[in-house]
């Protein structure tokens, strides 16, 4: 990931398609997880980490939706309302029958899975912005059904209430055991997704988004790998919904809204389709920026403005301030964060030795 | 490209320093915070631009006087723009300043909130939006939606209609016309509930978001369900145009009381102004007009630091709502202080001053309110205003109505979970 690799000669095909393909990247990650496992959630105040967390949610979902829009081509505009599929379901198992969080998740996000499947039926016969008319119609659909089925929904103000996580005796409520909690999901789908990605199916996937024709005449099920491919990502979407479902100790309607979807398709496009560490970038960035923008906005403007101004722009310049940056960084490198984060990388490979 | 990588590199330097250097919280000695949540760039901005100024306005006021018991209040103003981890973020941030109190604002806020508060101790505010149920301050200890909730703001409404209708509700018919979404179906319920009790017929016509579309429900309650009154509860652009579309079919406006969120100027502008929506009857949970000792005293503030009065203050529903929490709010922290001289007050102690609140009307633009630890609505209370001559012209005092149905439901959603 952040190495000065040389002399790397793979001559295998395992060799080319390993996780870590230097051997120092074992020794990354192992420094990776002692830093977030280990130093940040020890040495940051709770705030920080409930901002880690969100981003953490975010991470995940925006891992399963680029899985379907990077990597398989297939837009879609339902991401939010897969993410309330899951929310709902769990939510529903936790107070309907009293089931445990492992239990709980897992159903959340194979209900999801198949009603993603479902909704993914029209990306046989149509593709690109029509595709994302039908997925779009998917979350009005599901939006308008969590509304008005009060069994699904738990009564006329759609918000069911959940019980706090907990493992063995310990209740994870504080910012901290939540940081962890999530931090494991996080960990799991990013794994999850890499190695996906390099498998026989990820490959399908990647043939389909490239050309569904060829892929085809070389011998993919179309079929089959659409809906796979819809199915995985809502999974993701479906566990994304449960944790969010677990972080707030609630579900509410309006939590999943089509909002939701766009902030997440927006994530993938200013991370980089089609990539891992784009999703993870894409995600941090959208949650963070504003978040930062403020801080920034709260340091500088009180020395220029009244405070009754200051209460007026800060919010405005920010949401105008967020949008300039997402389309400075589009400009500076249309592929997203992570070719621009790759293209800092081969810089400084033979830094200072341009040529 | 290289300079592009060099200014990147810079941008995410700066970034991540800025991150760093957050402004820590310096908490002087005497000082209370107030952690307030703001829509002003949202769904729901007409509302924040406006009663965000007059929390602000009335806590200056307050410490231009030498603050609560000699205690300055500060006041941290966070926008969320009406989405839900914004939200989420900003509380963890008034916690980490040491908020007391805070002002939540967004009925998806407060629901996602609600376990949070009540696990740290510090009471949430949900003035006139959020879950109806939360009025039961037993189950839920740290929410206070301290002004009427939407089941009884319905309720209040359909008193309204039998005054007007002389005295009974006997085979009439009334029409509920709502935006279709958890919060515009919540009343549904109890005015159900009403409808068997005072024998009327009420039918519903939903509203689909965004709520700009209304001609067909409209055309319906006015030629072929010709109802006797009409109760609306839209949000944001919606009450514009129901305003727009009733005039349109030639529908009596003295036969529609708007909720407390369909009853602004802004609504009205939006309408077409005053004099299109002559006669339409809109529901408040704070004083209207400009004619309260309090809006004098921030006016005469602004006087003497040489300033116009804000432009905000023209907006008098919104505003005066500000003002409204900002006193709530602050009366909690003085029966807080009071109980504990020394200032160190923590969300419990606000907790309790709200439960000590009783009988603070602020000269008129608060009703007098009476919160318990079982009761964290206060009563339930309105006033019913009319738009007549250009202005708002109140019809009704402080009241509230039917509130044993409205109980009766607060004790049947506490024993559902």
């Amino acid at each position: 990931m952040i190495h000065r690799e040389c002399g790397v000669l793979k001559t295998t095909y395992e060799a080319d398609m390993a996780l870590y393909p230097l051997p120092i990247a074992k020794y990354t990650v192992a420094a990776l997880a002692v830093l977030f496992f280990g130093i940040i959630p020890l040495a940051l105040h709770e705030y920080y980490l409930s901002i880690a967390n969100l981003v953490w949610i975010a991470v995940i979902g925006a891992l399963g939706l680029n899985i379907l829009v990077g990597y398989t081509g297939q837009v879609s505009i339902g991401h939010g309302a897969f993410m309330s599929v899951g929310a709902y379901t769990a939510a529903n198992f936790a107070t309907r029958l009293d089931a445990p969080w492992p239990v709980n998740l897992l159903a959340g996000g194979l209900m999801a899975a198949l009603v993603g499947a479902v909704v993914g039926i029209p990306s046989l016969r149509i593709k690109g912005l029509y595709l994302a008319i039908a997925t779009l119609a998917g979350q009005l659909i599901i939006e308008w059904t969590i509304n008005h089925v009060t069994f699904i929904s738990g009564g006329v103000q759609a918000s069911i209430e959940v019980a706090r996580p907990r493992i063995g005796p310990y209740v994870l409520a504080s910012q901290r055991a939540m940081y962890y909690f999530l931090l494991v999901f996080v960990v799991l789908a990013i794994v999850g997704t890499m190695n996906l990605v390099r498998s026989r199916v990820g490959r399908a996937f990647i043939a389909i988004r490239d050309q569904d024709i060829a892929a085809e005449i070389i011998g993919i099920n179309i079929f089959r790998y659409k809906l796979l491919a819809f199915a995985i990502s809502s999974f993701y979407a479906g566990v994304t919904g449960v944790l969010y479902t677990y972080y707030l100790g609630i579900a509410n309607y309006e939590q999943f809204q089509i909002g939701v979807s766009i902030d997440y398709l927006a994530m993938i496009i200013i991370g980089g389709l089609g990539s891992v560490l784009g999703s993870i970038f894409g995600a941090v960035f959208v949650t963070l920026l504003p978040i930062v923008i403020r801080y920034a906005m709260e340091a500088v403007s009180g020395v220029l403005f009244s405070q009754a101004t200051v209460h007026n722009l800060i919010p405005a310049l920010r949401l105008t301030l967020f949008g300039a940056l997402i389309i400075v960084f589009l400009v500076v490198e249309p592929e997203g964060l992570n070719r621009l984060w790759r293209n800092i990388r081969s810089y400084f490979r033979v830094w200072p030795f341009a040529y | 490209m290289k300079r592009y990588l060099a200014i990147a590199t810079a941008l995410m330097l700066a970034a991540s320093s800025l991150l760093g250097a957050a402004p820590s919280s310096a908490q002087s000695k005497g000082e209370i915070v107030i952690g307030l949540q703001c829509d002003r760039t949202g769904a729901t901005q007409i509302v924040g631009t406006v009663l965000c100024p007059g929390f602000h306005d009335y806590i200056a006021l307050v410490n231009s006087k030498g603050g609560v018991e000699g205690h300055t209040l500060k006041v941290i103003e966070i926008d969320h723009e009406y989405k839900v981890p914004p939200g989420v973020e900003s509380y963890e941030r008034h916690k980490k300043e040491g908020a007391v109190i805070i002002g939540v604002y967004g009925t998806p806020h407060i629901y996602a909130l609600q376990q949070k508060l009540t696990e740290d101790r510090i009471p949430g505010t949900s003035p006139g939006f959020g879950s109806a149920a939360a009025a039961d301050g037993q189950r839920y200890p740290y929410i206070f939606p301290i002004a009427a909730t939407y089941w009884s703001q319905a309720a209040a409404a359909a008193d309204f209609a039998k005054k007007q209708l002389g005295g009974s509700l006997k085979g009439k018919k009334i029409a509920y016309l709502f935006y279709d979404n958890p919060a515009g179906r919540e009343p549904i319920e109890v005015l159900e509930d009403i409808a068997t009790k005072e024998g009327f017929q009420l039918k519903t016509f939903a509203v689909p978001p965004p709520g700009v579309e209304m001609g067909a429900q409209v055309l319906d309650i006015a030629q072929r369900f010709r109802a006797d009154f009409v109760i609306s509860h839209l949000f944001g652009g919606a009450p514009s145009v129901s305003i727009k579309e009733l005039k349109r079919v030639g529908y009596p406006l003295r036969k529609v009381v708007g909720l407390v969120w369909a009853s602004a100027e802004a609504n009205i502008e939006g309408a077409g102004g005053f004099g299109v929506a002559d006669g339409y009857y809109a529901m408040q949970f704070a004083g209207v007009g400009t004619d309260y000792p309090v809006l004098n005293e921030i006016r005469e503030m602004y006087k003497k630091q040489g300033k116009p009065a804000p432009k905000e203050m023209a907006s008098t529903v919104f505003y005066n709502r500000g003002v409204l929490l900002g006193a709530i709010h602050t009366e909690a922290i003085r029966n807080a202080v009071k109980a504990k001289p020394d200032g160190k007050i923590t969300g419990v102690d606000v907790k309790n001053g709200f439960e000590k609140i009783s009988n603070f009307t602020l000269g008129g633009l608060v009703p007098p309110l009476k919160i318990t630890p079982q009761d964290h609505e206060g009563g339930g209370l309105v006033q019913i205003w009319q738009v007549k001559d250009g202005k708002f012209v109140k019809v009704t005092d402080w009241f509230a109505a039917y509130q044993d149905v409205v109980a009766k439901h607060i004790k049947e959603a506490g024993k559902k979970s």
